[in-house]
């Protein structure tokens, strides 16, 4: 099987997706390149950053009709944290940013709690804890879980966004993204 | 309205030299607690919810050392942790970061330049800076809690988290290593002055005094009240849970 791709936007710790992938047995490259994008069987986007400087940089890499087009095609991607902020329509991060529009939704400011919103929490129907950190959160018709009333993952067609980090939930994240992954 | 509130956190705190774990009442004598790799993965297994690495000694060095510590410990250990210890510029957090930290905890530095903190936030987001504040009387202290800054603490904490800390680990230099309990009144004040969350730190003596702060607060650093030993983490977290402290549950262990 060929690598999963992690889409490179720039900036932070791509490190511990890789090495979540490596503890499964998978190998990974870390690419903006747009036909890489369209043709690897499986696309990770990442949480790392802030929305702005993504977009910007998935749009100058071209990587983000890339991403766009391997949706339409309706071939598997799995975002992270920003990475599923990203796929939905805008977000009011950085004064307000148009992000990829694959599914509906925006992305807010968290009002209630600490914020950022920094631990474990329960995820509502899975019934597994996951580790979140994020001051900013997801309102869409393709949420499919919560935790705590707030959105911990969205899915539409061939995009899965997880709000919580897999890579640093665990043995509860390493079975789900194992999980993931058996399903494409 | 929604409660937003994560399960409070045990955080295990791994005091690092030279690319192995120390530990030591002072400088002077340092003992070899073990690998940090190794160490970091039984805490995880254990039930800590996250890690923090300290750079104890933070010599340009070290530092080239502890990149490649975080690179270890990020290829292993699946929770997150913080990396702290001597970073002055946001290109140190960078490498930290690069290199597999979650967040990296800043202290002498922000102090001395709190538009810092506003850099690293910036480049990773607040989630990624952790601004430590080591206080003895009320007062802040700089470089290891040696040198009074003459600052207050409550305000220096709402500072910082106006800079754009995404947390305040917040010492009591008193407290810390006394064995007889968390400084809840300072550990209060600061968390009613800040939105961000607040990590009690230095005091633990057993485990009473880890559910007092919790009571009070979102998470608490642990590190001589388990010895330094991962295999007593199991039983602090049995005994926070029943005095009525809900953890995260762990998941059964499939063999």
């Amino acid at each position: 099987m060929s690598d999963t791709l992690i889409v490179d936007y720039g900036a932070g710790n791509t490190r511990s997706v890789r090495a979540a992938f490596a503890r499964l047995g998978e190998t990974t490259i870390l690419s903006a390149a747009p036909d890489a994008i369209e043709r690897a069987p499986y696309v990770v986007l990442p949480g790392v950053g802030s929305a702005r400087a993504a977009m910007e940089h998935l749009t100058e890499t071209g990587a983000a009709d890339a991403l766009k087009e391997r949706f339409r095609a309706g071939r598997p991607i799995l975002g992270i944290c920003l990475g599923l902020q990203l796929a939905l329509e805008h977000s009011e991060e950085d004064g307000g940013v148009e992000t990829l529009g694959l599914l509906e939704g925006t992305v807010h400011r968290l009002t209630d709690g600490r914020v950022p919103r920094l631990g474990w929490a329960s995820v509502t129907p899975w019934d597994h804890s996951f580790y979140f950190a994020h001051s900013y959160a997801a309102r869409s018709n393709a949420t499919i879980a919560t935790a705590d009333g707030v959105t911990a993952a969205v899915a539409a067609g061939s995009f899965l966004g997880v709000q919580f980090h897999p890579e640093k939930s665990g043995a509860a994240g390493e079975r789900w993204l194992a999980s993931c992954r058996s399903r494409v | 309205m929604v409660g937003i509130v994560p399960f409070p956190r045990l955080i295990p705190c791994l005091d690092v030299t030279a690319g192995r774990v120390v530990k030591g009442v002072s400088f002077q004598q340092l003992r070899d607690v073990g690998d940090p790799v190794e160490l970091a993965a039984a805490y995880s297994e254990g039930g800590a919810d996250e890690l923090v690495f300290l750079d104890i000694t933070a010599t340009l060095e070290n530092a080239r050392t502890m990149v490649d510590v975080v690179a270890r410990v990020a290829d292993v250990v699946s929770i997150p942790f913080t990396v702290g210890g001597g970073i002055r510029s946001a290109d140190d957090a960078a490498r930290l970061i690069e290199a597999g930290a979650d967040r990296v905890s800043i202290n002498s530095a922000a102090i001395a330049r709190p538009s810092l903190i506003t850099e690293i936030a910036h480049l990773f987001g607040s989630q990624a800076v952790v601004v430590a504040i080591d206080a003895g009387g009320g007062r802040v202290h700089s470089h290891g809690g040696t040198t009074a800054v003459g600052r207050d603490v409550v305000e220096w904490a709402r500072e910082a988290a106006e800079c754009g800390a995404g947390e305040i680990l917040l010492t009591s230099i008193e407290q810390d290593g006394q064995r007889s309990g968390y400084d809840l009144a300072l550990t209060t004040a600061v968390r009613d002055a800040v939105r961000v969350p607040v990590i009690a730190s230095g005091g633990a003596g057993n485990a009473q005094h880890v559910v007092d702060a919790l009571r009070v607060t979102d998470a608490a650093l642990v590190a001589s009240i388990v010895h330094d030993d991962p295999t007593q983490l199991p039983a602090l977290r049995d005994a926070v849970q029943a005095a009525g402290i809900v953890l995260r549950p762990l998941p059964e262990v499939l063999t």
